[in-house]
Order: structure tokens, then sequence, then C-alpha cells
């Protein structure tokens, strides 16, 4: 669904990502992992359309995206969460979904009736928000949401963008220990409810290891490992660079 | 005669440069769009045309030196209060409500022009007809239009002398590029932002107490000149001293010429030339990205 | 539908609707034309609040779309004397205004927050130099005379212009008021309303989500724009006269102000901070010859203690007022 190939990205003299590759496709759920640094964000960025590849090539399904801004890799179908929640923070719940679900349908620009009276997307969003057991505050606004449910608004705004593609930087940061897995076992089963070829950067190993199939591991721009799950995170190599152990 | 259109664009930019020096200062400074700005240019020309009307008896220089040094002094002061008392409380709220306030500070300030001065213009020609006419080429030329250029001219080296040998100005440019490293490197930010905007005052009154004896203070006098710094500020770029050279005599320059032969253009001409550059390149010629 | 029908707002929109209508039996002739003239820059104000409120961004050169549509109302009545019938001035103004706005607004929707303010003001000047310097076009600082015009028609054989303002224009006003208001509260609760309150909120996310945020801002420009036309258009009539001084920036520092008095928080605030205005500058006028001073007062003073203007005002004073819920 997703492939990108030999991409590099450089701030200044400083190379980020080097000549990486790799592919997640549908019905998979492919965590990135790597030290602080290692580039992971710069390469969300990248997919996302924020920042331009210095060379390489990003593709969607058989187009090439490498060159396109932002908004047309949305309307084609790549969807992303923020590692610092982005909310609308003075509309309410509900209306950040919505939000969402109108543009995905090309409906944002509508502006004679009002939002409410499009029940089939206000339905939606509200089975969006049930999923993610943000209904109870439908009518909040999305400021008076604690941090943990934030974070979770945050993703179900990217789920409900419909994507081929999911994005998620670190989905359960900020969410009470307590709680990460059911937030998890929401966002697993939605996505594979839909098939969405999907891409988690977490830090959380008991996470990764009970909710994703395959993991790549990036270390100073490097892909160091990709494969199974189990596999990749019993490697000595993976262990040292991500953990600083060394047997 | 192009020598003479030339040295006209040059008199204009002098003023734009300094009225935009005072915008920019304040702008990259304190990242404050002072809408009164203008306000404190008017302040400067009423200030200076009634000195001079007051000193009508006295040697031309020390009338001068005497409407300079109060009108400075009277958009400085006026500058000064406006910081410590209103402006000071906008820097953590919204950009609209510094915008709202700059506006409620610049009505606030026009009638209060008109109740300290009475609301008729007031002329202040002696310094200019006391400077006499030099031969220039054939043509004879107001040397007052020259000493203005100067005074711009020594303004200007004055200002980057400061910015770039003074510690007063390494630590203005210090908080005009990092606002929260500054505070963290111990710069004392009250002090230096209260400067920063009296500075920045002060050269819209010189610009206006300049401007005087030229054309006669009235009411609204500040008006034309803040979209005209603000045209400049926009073309040369935010924060630059250079920028703000360049673009006073681009624009000084397109005015004086245009004024001669298409007087209606010449607003909308200028306005055009800022248009296409934001459109090209939206932070100016010099300014940063 | 139904649903929308029977809120609290619809009721009190609904009393408010029967108290207008109903005024010219209580108001003296004098208070009826100035209530005129408060609802159409209510109109005006609602479209400021489009921008300021729900796009976040502030316009200080809104008069330059108040003057666009009111001079082609004006303009109308100068060259084509014989079309000038009160549905084609009013058509006239709604075009050229939101011809204007697109413009205008093409050029400003393109730079950040404080360069698109003083770009609203700057270009709103350089429309008064034009209407000024245009005498041969615009008649200049004489300005334009706007007599009553045909209606469907229907002309007020016989009756004064004085006549006709207090009489049938009043409800010609009060329709039109109603049916922008109706239409801004549709545009503000539809899904453009939203996407465009989600650009106010969070640029970055609004972008992520596939929302052109330039874009929208440049149709609520336009929109805003058109309402500000509107408004001139049917002031033109109320005022008699037009001059180029409605594209000052004193008289869009008075729009802002109306809309800041009134409270930009909720819907309904521009409409009354525009009627207190009228009221307001009445008064102070009658009292003293400063009346910028008080404007400018009463706005610092409004920014640093009452940002929510008067409805603002109320409502903290009624939220407190109202015994606690338990959740």
């Amino acid at each position: 669904m997703l492939r990108v190939d030999h991409l590099n990205k450089s701030f200044g003299r400083f190379m980020v990502i080097h000549d990486v590759s790799f592919s997640v496709e549908e019905n998979e759920v492919v965590a990135l992992l790597g030290p602080n640094g290692a580039g992971k964000t710069t390469m969300v960025n990248l997919i996302s359309g924020h920042l331009r590849p210095d060379a390489g090539q990003i593709l969607l399904g058989d187009r090439d995206i490498t060159g396109a801004p932002a908004h047309v890799r949305i309307a084609l179908g790549i969807a992303r969460n923020f590692q610092i929640t982005q909310l609308f923070e003075e509309l309410t719940v509900l209306d950040n979904v919505r939000n969402c679900i109108f543009s995905v349908e090309g409906r944002s620009g509508r502006f004679f009736k009002p939002a409410g009276f499009y029940e089939q997307s206000t339905s939606e969003a509200m089975e969006i928000l049930k999923t993610f057991h943000l209904d109870p505050f439908a009518g909040e606004l999305a400021q008076g949401l604690s941090e943990g449910d934030k974070k979770i608004l945050d993703t179900a705004m990217a789920f409900a963008l419909k994507a081929k593609f999911l994005l998620l930087d670190e989905p359960t940061s900020g969410v009470a220990t307590s709680d990460k897995f059911k937030v998890m076992d929401t966002i697993i089963t939605a996505i594979q409810e839909r098939g969405t070829a999907t891409l988690i950067i977490e830090h959380d190993m008991d996470i990764v290891a009970e909710y994703t199939h395959r993991v790549m591991v990036l270390a100073e721009g490097h892909i160091l490992a990709d494969g199974a799950s189990a596999e990749v995170m019993a490697d000595k190599q993976v262990k040292e660079t991500l953990f600083g152990v060394s047997d | 005669m192009v020598l003479i259109y030339t040295l006209n664009g040059l008199y204009f930019s002098a003023f734009l440069f300094l009225t935009s020096l005072g915008l920019s200062i304040i702008l990259g400074v304190m990242g404050i769009l002072n809408l009164a700005h203008g306000s404190l240019y008017a302040i400067g020309g009423f200030v200076g045309a009634y000195l001079i009307g007051m000193m009508a008896q006295s040697p031309m220089p020390v009338t001068l030196i005497v409407a300079v040094l109060g009108a400075v002094t009277a958009s400085g002061a006026v500058g000064f209060v406006l910081e410590t008392t209103l402006i000071k409380h906008m820097y953590r709220r919204a950009l609209e409500y510094q915008l709202l306030i700059t506006f409620g500070i610049l009505m606030l300030i026009e009638d209060s022009i008109k109740l300290v001065f009475g609301g008729e213009s007031r002329y202040a020609s002696a310094p200019f007809d006391a400077m006499g006419s030099i031969d220039i080429m054939g043509h004879t030329y107001s040397t007052y239009f020259l000493f203005v250029m100067a005074a711009a001219l020594f303004a200007g080296l004055l200002i980057w002398w400061v910015m770039a040998k003074t510690r007063l100005g390494i630590m203005l440019r210090a908080i005009e590029m990092d606002r929260e490293m500054a505070q963290a490197m111990g710069i004392p930010m009250r002090s230096l932002t209260i400067a920063a905007f009296v500075m920045g005052s002060a050269f819209a009154g010189l610009a206006g107490v300049l401007v005087v004896p030229t054309t006669p203070a009235v009411m609204g006098m500040g008006m034309d000149p803040l979209i005209m710094a603000f045209i400049v500020v926009v073309i040369g770029g935010l924060g630059s001293l250079r920028g703000a050279l360049l673009g006073s005599i681009i624009v000084g320059l397109t005015r004086s010429f245009t004024v001669t032969y298409f007087a209606e253009l010449e607003m909308p001409l200028l306005f055009l030339i800022a248009v296409v550059i934001l459109i090209i390149r939206p932070e100016g010629l010099f300014g940063q990205k | 539908m139904m649903k929308y029908l029977f809120t609290p707002r619809a009721a009190t929109y609904g009393v408010a609707l029967l108290v207008l209508l109903f005024l010219p039996q209580f108001l003296s002739p004098y208070h009826l034309m100035l209530m005129e003239s408060g609802l159409s820059l209510a109109i005006m104000a609602l479209g400021l609040n489009l921008l300021l409120r729900y796009t976040g961004v502030l316009s200080f050169g809104h008069g330059a779309y108040f003057a666009a549509g009111a001079y082609a109302v004006g303009l109308l009545h100068m060259y084509l004397p014989d079309q000038f019938t009160f549905e084609n001035a009013i058509l006239a103004a709604i075009l050229v205004s939101a011809a204007v706005s697109a413009l205008f607004g093409f050029v400003c929707v393109r730079h950040t927050r404080i360069f698109f303010s003083i770009l609203t003001l700057a270009l709103a000047m350089l429309l008064f130099a034009v209407l000024e310097k245009a005498y041969h076009y615009t008649g200049g600082s004489d300005g334009i005379r706007v007599p009553i015009p045909t209606f469907f028609g229907y002309e007020f054989e016989g009756m004064r212009r004085f006549q006709f303002l207090i009489g049938p224009y009043y409800y010609v006003v009060v329709g039109i008021f109603a049916a922008a208001t109706v239409t801004m509260l549709a545009v503000v609760n539809s899904p453009f309303g939203k996407a465009l309150q989600g650009t106010r909120d969070n640029e970055l996310r609004a972008e992520m989500i596939g929302i052109r945020v330039k874009r929208y801002r440049w149709y609520a420009f336009v929109i805003s724009g058109t309402f500000s036309g509107l408004s001139g258009g049917v002031w033109s009539f109320v005022n008699g006269h037009i001059t180029p001084e409605i594209s000052n920036w004193v008289f869009s520092g008075e729009i802002v102000y109306m809309v800041l008095l009134g409270g930009f928080m909720i819907f309904e605030g521009p409409i009354i901070g525009a009627l207190l205005f009228t009221y307001l500058r009445l008064y102070a006028v009658a009292m003293t010859e400063y009346w910028m001073l008080i404007i400018g007062a009463t706005l610092i003073f409004l920014v640093l203690a009452l940002p929510g203007g008067v409805t603002g005002g109320l409502y903290s004073l009624f939220s407190r007022l109202k015994p606690k819920r338990v959740s």
C-alpha cells in the first residue's frame, strides 16, 4: 500500500534519513522503533508531506506522491495523528471528528445548511466517538478533555479520515498506563475492521509485542531491522540499539 | 532634471527611513505592530511646529535644535508612558488585542492632539526659509532638503553603530533573534523592551518634526506615513536595517518619479510594488522567513 | 429542521423580530431612522465578526467593502439612472463588494495575521484615495447623492423622502437585516463554518485533515465583504448621501469598535454592538467634539478589562449568578 524507496533527508549537513526503503501493506500493522533522534518523526513528516525528501520515492498504491503537497496526500488517503496533540480546542469533540468526516466527503465547503442537518455525517462521527469511548463527551469543548482523552481524540480524528494508510505517532503516550491497552485495543480493532495499512511509532515494548505484526527499527537514519515482531525484538543488535543492553 | 527628481526622491526616502526604522525596531524586538506609530510621528510634528513658532525670534540653529530635541523627547516620552501603562499588558495576549489596543491609542492620541493644539493646521516654515538654497548643476535646490537627508543618514549610522557595536544593540538583536533564549540568558527584558519602544517612538517623532518646515502639521498627518512605513517594512523585510534603507529608497524614488508624471497613480503604484514583492517573496527583500 | 425552530434561540429571534416590527408604534421618527442606521451597520458588523470570531483574523479596513457597496448604488444612480431600481441597486452593491473583497482578500489572506491586518487597512486607504481623487467619476470628497429608487416597479409617488424612510423603508431594512442574520447563522453553523473555526483553532491540524486554510479564509473574506457591501447599499438610502470617508480608517475602526463593544464571542454580539454604537455616538457627539477620544479610551478599556464586550460581560455576570450544577 505504501512504499518508500531509497529515501534521503538531510538538515544542513546532518543526514537524518539515509537510504531508507520499506513498505507497509493493507491489513498490516507495523511498528517503527528507534532511539530518540533516530529520525522517526522525520520519517512521519516525510510520509505525511510536511517535509520533502532530498532523494528517493514515496508511493501510495501505484501513485508516486513524492512531490505531492500535504493536502493532496490527505485527499489520496494518508492520515496521521500528532505526537503533541493537535485539536480544534474551541470546537466540540463531535465537531472535531465531524470536521474530518466532512473533509473526506468533500463537504467542508458547504456553507448553507447547518452542520447538524447532515445526519449521515453526524451519525458517522458519533459512531467513531463510540468506538473510541468518547461519546459521553460529544458536546463538550475539546479543550475540556483530560490529556489522555485528548490523545485518543487526536487518533480518532486521524481514523475518521478513512485513510488507506494511517500514521500513528505514539498514540498512547500521555495515556494512563492502566488505560493503554484499552486504548490500543480500540484503535487496533477499528483499524483491523477496515484493513487500513498502519505504521505506528511506539516506545512501549509491551504494546508493540501485543499489537503489531511487523517491526522496523530505525537507528541513526538507517533501517537496522525489518521483520516479524518477535524475531526482531529478540535480536541482539536491536536490543543494544534500543536499550543499550549487551549480553 | 533627473538629478532633482532623484534628490526629491531621496528626500522623501529620508522620512520613510526614519518612520519605518522605528516601526521595524518595535516590530522586530517586541513583535508588536504599533498602529499608533503614525500618531507619534504626528506628536513630533505638532510639538515641533509649536516650538518653532514659539522661538520665532531666536537664531535658526537654536530654534531647530530646540524643536528637534523637544519633539523627540515628547514622542519618546509618550512612547514610554504608553508602553509602561498599556502596551505591556498585551505581550501575552492574542495578536488581535495588540492591534486593537494600539488602534485605540491611535484614536486617543489623535483627539488628544486636537485637545492640546487645537484642530487647526500649524505652519512652521521658518527653518526651511532660513536655510535658503544652493545651486546644484544649474538648478536651485533648497538646502533644507539636504539637511534632512543628512539627518536621516546620521540617524541611520547611529542606529547601525548602536546595534552593531554597543551592548544595548547586541542585547536588542538577541531578543529579536530568539526571545526565549535571550530571557534565559538573563537579559533584562523589561528595560530593553521599553528602550526599544522609546527608540522607535523617538524616531517617528524625529521624522515628524523634520517634515513640518515643509508641510504644515495637520490633523490625521500620521496616517499616510504609517501606511508608507509599513509598505517599506514589507518591501524591505522585517527587522532588517538594510531592508528599511533599501525599501525607503525604492519607495521614495518611485514616488518622486510617478508624482511628476502621474500624480494620481502614486499610492496605487506603491501598493502594486508592495503586492508584487509580497507575492514573489513574502518575507520581503531582506527579511528572514 | 423542526428541532431548530423550537430552541430558545429561535424563540428569542422571533420575539426580537416582533419587537422590531412594532417599534414604529413607539419610537419617534428620528429614533426610527437611527434604528435603520444601526440595523444596516449591524449587517456589516456580522460580516466582520465572521472574520474575527470564526476565522480568527482581524480586518481594519472593512470600510472599503461598505464603500464598494454604497458607491455601487451611488454610481448606478449617476450613470444608469434608468436602471436605478432598488433591486438593481442592492444587486449591484452585492456584486461589486463581492468583487472588491475577492480581489483585496486574495492579496491579504496570503499573509500572517499581523500583515493581514495592516494590509486590510492599507487597501481601504487606497480605495479611499482613489475615490477621493477620481473626482470626475465619483464626485470626490463631495460625494454622491442617493435618492429613493423604485421598488419592483412601484414608485412612492408624492411621498417625501423623510416619510418614506420612516415608513415603508423601515420594514425593508428590518427584512434585509433579518435575512442577513439568518444567512450568517447558517454559514457559521455549516460544515464550512466549522472548518473555518478549525482553521482558527489549529491551522496545522486543519491542513492535515485536508482543509485548504488560505482558500477558506479567502472564501470567508468574500462572504464578509459582501455582507459589508450589502450593509453599505442599504445604508446609502438611509443617509441619502455617500462620501469617500466611509472607506477611511476612522470608519473602519468604528466597525471594529462596535463588534468589540457588543462582544465578539457570541453570534449576536455584533448586532448589539452596532445598535449600541449608533446611540452612543449620538449622545457623545452631542456632548463633546472629541468623539475619537471617547472611542479610543473605551476601546482600550474594553480590551484591558472587558474583552468580551457587553454581551461577554453580561454572560459572565449571568453565569456567576446561576447556581452551579453538580455533574
